[in-house]
């Protein structure tokens, strides 16, 4: 399908005088990204990325043409890759040097510290959910707009707390990013009082002398006691796709697999959602994943924040409306969206889904906090680590 | 393109059969549509008993009187064709083309085209309405959602709720004239009474627009506050003035409330407790009771306008979009 409205922007665009003010929004991504390996994506595993990120930065920059025209800004968005944090690095200098006013991130969470230290530009993490750099790794002009995990957790605690599931059973995997992501799960199971009746490590392994490690019924027996809810913790994902309905007792399972807490998921009904989803399934021929709506959310705060000053947006001024405490945005989740000051986390709701449909939204119903109630994910102003202001 | 000859055939005939037809009583009914039930609900508008349900098409939203008030165009979004019922019968008697996924429209002044918000394309179509024929189709921002033709019919604005924007297009040219950009998530319109002001609801900047229909610029935002509340729980999307021109009535969204607004001061007075998540907003005749849908409790909340007080609540279909009174 032709879509007019381009034909027409670029005709708008073509009739701009020289003298017009240009956008640059950098999008670095990961070189050889294991992640999006044909075979790795087929599965489909949930929250993890269905493709390059870039073309949900396109797809917000393109549907604020109006906008754009109407201000007379152009825009330009540059992709780039990079294989290590020494490249990235060099990116971003370059695009500092040559004017860019912010860049989108799709790196290892390890690589965005030693990245982006040095710059100033806005940098806006959509890729990577680790908490590292949300909390004591925080740069100064570091943004996020992909939930952290700790923020998930806290959406899946409150749903068990909402249905009084309060019994949990916690599997957990061997990968040191289970490790981490254990941690941040029990630091969410207390925050909502939920009990852990049993913590397990699983390992994937069909070797009879591991079967108390690899065998779904034997590590969900009885002998732990009664559980209300299995909640896994797999990195990669192929041993939690095939926990549910594999359990010794009847019980659901959450965590990587069963209920999953996300940025987005599809067929969420409300909000614009439905239009967004099909948009997105448009531009890019796959479905929407959490990363796709970060990234989208990235590009859309950065028009958002250059528009207001379409004269001439810089690193400088974009940094300064981003952080303005009334700066929001509309992120198709029916709320505000806003950065907290803390840690420049992009607040926003989380959705619950089992894949087939939006099973619940959180922050839930009855949960409250003094200020917003969409603190109650993740790392509230009192206990952030980020100290990098 | 879901031209469909058959179907405008018989929408040709029955426009022509009604031509000359008296004009229709009206039916002393309020007709809701409901998003997931592919149906209308009728409702008595005196007694506000549900009198029925009438069967339409698939995901039914906006909905406009036609034929002098004897037939009802239904807008909707999930079927390739749009519906046209006779009131009298309450039978379905063509489809029409109102183009894929519609979800606003608004007629012109003569009632022979209708100008369609196309929210999957971000487009603005106009359509014949006895042919299904796309006249024009107008790139809008994404997510068109509220149409609106001035008063002199030389006007059609329509909000993106993408692009936080209202365009203004020319009927004559079917070019945009103006861009206006207003609040966060615009959505419906009405005019003042001598169509000066163009007030628009924003539904996540919690506030309403209000445009100079001469200068086409925003003049004031009028926030809104309920006690208890935070910004983001007021989600303002329907409105309607009052039949005396001097008041606003606002569904104020998820904080359940309509707001009643001084048009003159652009002050809020009363705010009157309805259902869960107050959209649609819709009067009687002599505007003595003001109907409002409740998204996400599927039921309608009828409001005394002169006591500023909720009378009744009905259930009607689920997820209700848009009343329209016809008594």
């Amino acid at each position: 399908m032709i879509d007019r409205r381009w034909c027409a922007a670029a005709l708008l665009a073509a009739g701009l005088d020289a003298g017009a003010a240009t956008l640059t929004i950098g999008v670095l991504q990961r070189a050889d990204d294991e992640r999006l390996d044909d075979k790795r994506v087929e599965l489909a595993y949930p929250a993890q990325p269905g493709g390059t990120l870039d073309t949900a930065v396109q797809m917000a920059a393109k549907e604020s043409q109006f906008e754009l025209d109407n201000a007379k800004l152009q825009i330009k968005i540059d992709v780039r890759t990079a294989n290590s944090p020494e490249q990235a690095k060099a990116a971003i200098q370059q695009w500092g040097k040559a004017g860019a006013a912010a860049v989108v991130l799709d790196l290892p969470a390890a690589w965005i510290g030693p990245a982006g230290a040095g710059s100033t530009l806005p940098l806006l993490n959509a890729g990577d959910a680790n908490d590292a750099p949300r909390g004591a790794g925080c740069l100064p002009n570091l943004f996020h707009t992909l939930p952290g995990e700790r923020m998930r957790a806290d959406a899946l605690a409150q749903a068990l707390m909402a249905r009084r599931w309060n019994r949990v059973l916690v599997l957990a995997g061997p990968s040191p990013d289970d490790t981490a992501r254990l941690a941040v799960v029990q630091a969410s199971m207390k925050r909502y009082g939920l009990k852990t009746v049993a913590l397990k490590p699983f390992k994937m392994s069909a070797d009879p002398r591991e079967r108390e490690l690899g065998n779904p019924l034997l590590l969900t027996g009885t002998s732990v006691g009664e559980y209300d809810v299995v909640w896994v913790v797999d990195s990669d994902g192929e041993f939690a796709r095939l926990l549910p309905f594999r359990t010794a007792l009847p019980r659901p399972v959450v965590g990587d697999a069963g209920l999953v807490a996300e940025a987005w998921a599809r067929h969420f009904e409300r909000f614009g959602a439905p239009q967004l989803d099909r948009r997105f399934q448009r531009a890019a021929q796959r479905p929407m994943t959490g990363p796709d709506w970060a990234a989208y959310m990235a590009g859309k705060a950065l028009v958002q924040a250059a528009l207001e000053q379409p004269a001439g947006p810089t690193a400088a001024t974009v940094m300064k409306t981003l952080t303005r405490p009334d700066f929001t945005l509309d992120g198709f989740k029916g709320v505000r969206l806003s950065f907290r000051p803390w840690d420049r986390q992009l607040r926003q709701p989380l959705l619950m889904t089992d894949g087939v449909g939006v099973i619940a939204i959180a922050p839930v119903d009855g949960v409250m906090h003094p200020k917003n109630v969409l603190d109650t994910l993740g790392a509230d102003a009192p206990e952030s680590a980020c100290k990098a202001k | 393109m879901m031209f469909k000859p058959a179907f405008i055939a018989v929408l040709g005939a029955a426009l022509l059969a009604t031509a000359f037809a008296a004009q229709a009583k009206d039916t002393g009914l309020a007709y809701v549509s409901s998003e997931k039930d592919h149906s209308l609900t009728t409702i008595d508008a005196k007694t506000l008993a549900v009198t029925g349900v009438i069967k339409t098409c698939k995901r039914p939203r906006h909905m406009a009187l036609l034929d002098g008030g004897a037939k009802l165009l239904v807008a909707c979004g999930d079927s390739k064709t749009s519906d046209l019922i006779d009131l009298a019968t309450k039978q379905s008697v063509a489809k029409v083309n109102l183009g894929d996924d519609p979800e606003a429209f608004d007629l012109s002044a003569d009632g022979k085209l209708a100008y369609v918000s196309a929210e999957e394309d971000g487009a603005l179509n106009v359509i014949e309405i006895a042919s299904g024929k796309i006249v024009k189709s107008i790139p809008v921002g994404k997510e068109p959602e509220g149409v609106k033709v001035s008063p002199d019919g030389k006007r059609v604005y329509v909000t993106s709720e993408v692009a936080n924007m209202v365009h203004v297009i020319d009927t004559a040219t079917y070019q945009i004239v103006k861009n206006i950009n207003v609040g966060k998530r615009p959505r419906r319109f009405a005019f003042n009474a001598d169509g000066s002001e163009l007030w628009v609801t924003n539904e996540l900047g919690a506030s309403v627009s209000i445009v100079s229909t001469k200068d086409l610029a925003v003049v004031a935002t009028l926030p809104f506050e309920v006690k208890g509340m935070r910004p983001d729980d007021i989600t303002p999307v329907g409105l309607t003035l009052a039949k005396d021109g001097k008041t606003m009535y606002v569904g104020l969204g998820r904080a359940n409330h309509v707001a009643f607004v001084d048009v003159a001061t652009r002050k809020v007075g009363n705010l009157v407790l309805v259902g869960k998540r107050a959209w649609g907003v819709g009067l009687n005749k002599d505007g003595s009771r003001l109907f409002v849908v409740n998204g996400l409790s599927d039921d309608m909340t009828v409001v005394d306008t002169a006591a500023a007080k909720a009378v009744k609540t009905v259930p009607v279909g689920r997820v209700p979009y848009m009343v329209l009174v016809d008594d």
